[in-house]
């Protein structure tokens, strides 16, 4: 990354939607409990190979890496996980169908 | 103004932005899944992570101009933000936590420019989240490489002269560029000065405004 070749800087910029900043907050406060260090977000990022890049954003990246390390964490196990995507998934397409708060 | 670079604009002017009631994202649904474990689990409350996204929302560059104000008008200030940037800045209230924080200052003879290579680490108890173009690929991987050129793009044209030094951030620390201080100011107070002080101009990809 750092020093490799690239294109222009881009100029665009977003309103970070409501999922993005609840993954931001998600990061500050498992890693304030404890659950994780920026480092352990950095080394499943770098895992995830040069292609991640171009095909995912930037908080997709961050959600994959916060549930990657909360599961070597202990804080949940592989089959909670599937359970709850399933359950998620299930309730419906959009934010607020699947949203149960 | 059929074939015209507006091509891309709405009626009304503005850029075309896709709404945010696509079908949810397999990542949208980690997103929820992952939160709702985390409350199931006793980790944290749907109210605190509201809390946290409203303590986000509230910081903005705007803090960061204070600091730099004080930093022109206040000498001991000045000394001990230099010595100790996360106990001064926390002294006025922007905690940055356990990161050190190190104040860089920039000076006819040297030019500072934050990046972070490995991902985005970012004074955010100064000035908020990222804006996307420091989070991208494009900046974090030119930047440590030619970073004249860079500047050029952001409108930062530095005399040949001029020492341009990049700053890496790491895990545990962050930077935040002090910029110099616009000619012809010598009259303005502390807000006056703040109101000079852009975002750009603390990563250093910008200089302070002119009065």
């Amino acid at each position: 990354m750092g020093g490799t070749a690239a294109g222009p800087v881009p100029d665009a910029s977003h309103d970070f939607a409501l999922w993005e900043k609840r993954v931001d907050a998600l990061l500050v406060i498992a890693s304030s409990e404890g659950h994780f260090t920026v480092d352990g977000l950095r080394r499943v990022l770098e895992d995830m190979g040069e292609e991640a890049f171009e095909t995912m954003s930037y908080y997709e990246r961050w959600i994959s890496s916060v549930n990657q390390n909360l599961i070597e964490a202990g804080v949940y196990t592989t089959a909670e996980l599937a359970t709850k995507m399933t359950e998620v998934a299930a309730r419906g397409p959009t934010y607020g169908e699947a949203a149960s708060d | 103004m059929p074939h015209d670079h507006h091509d891309h604009l709405s009626p009304s002017g503005h850029p075309y932005r896709p709404d945010n009631d696509h079908p949810l994202t397999y990542w949208q649904q980690m997103e929820i899944a992952v939160r709702e474990l985390l409350i199931e689990k006793g980790v944290t409350t749907a109210a605190e992570i509201s809390a946290q996204i409203d303590a986000m929302d509230a910081r903005s560059p705007t803090d960061g101009a204070k600091v730099v104000a004080r930093a022109w008008t206040d000498p001991a200030f000045r000394e001990a933000l230099f010595a100790d940037a996360s106990a001064a800045t926390r002294e006025m209230g922007f905690d940055i936590g356990p990161m050190r924080l190190i104040a860089l200052e920039n000076t006819a003879e040297v030019h500072n420019v934050v990046v972070c290579t490995l991902c985005s680490c970012y004074p955010r108890n100064l000035l908020g989240l990222p804006p996307d173009w420091y989070k991208s690929r494009a900046y974090r991987a030119r930047t440590v490489k030619e970073p004249r050129k860079v500047l050029a793009e952001f409108g930062v044209d530095l005399p040949d002269g001029t020492t341009v030094r990049v700053h890496d951030s790491t895990a545990d620390m962050r930077y935040v560029v002090i910029p110099m201080r616009p000619e012809g100011t010598e009259g303005l107070d502390e807000e006056a000065l703040a109101a000079l002080v852009t975002r750009d101009s603390m990563i250093g990809t910008g200089l302070a405004k002119a009065p």
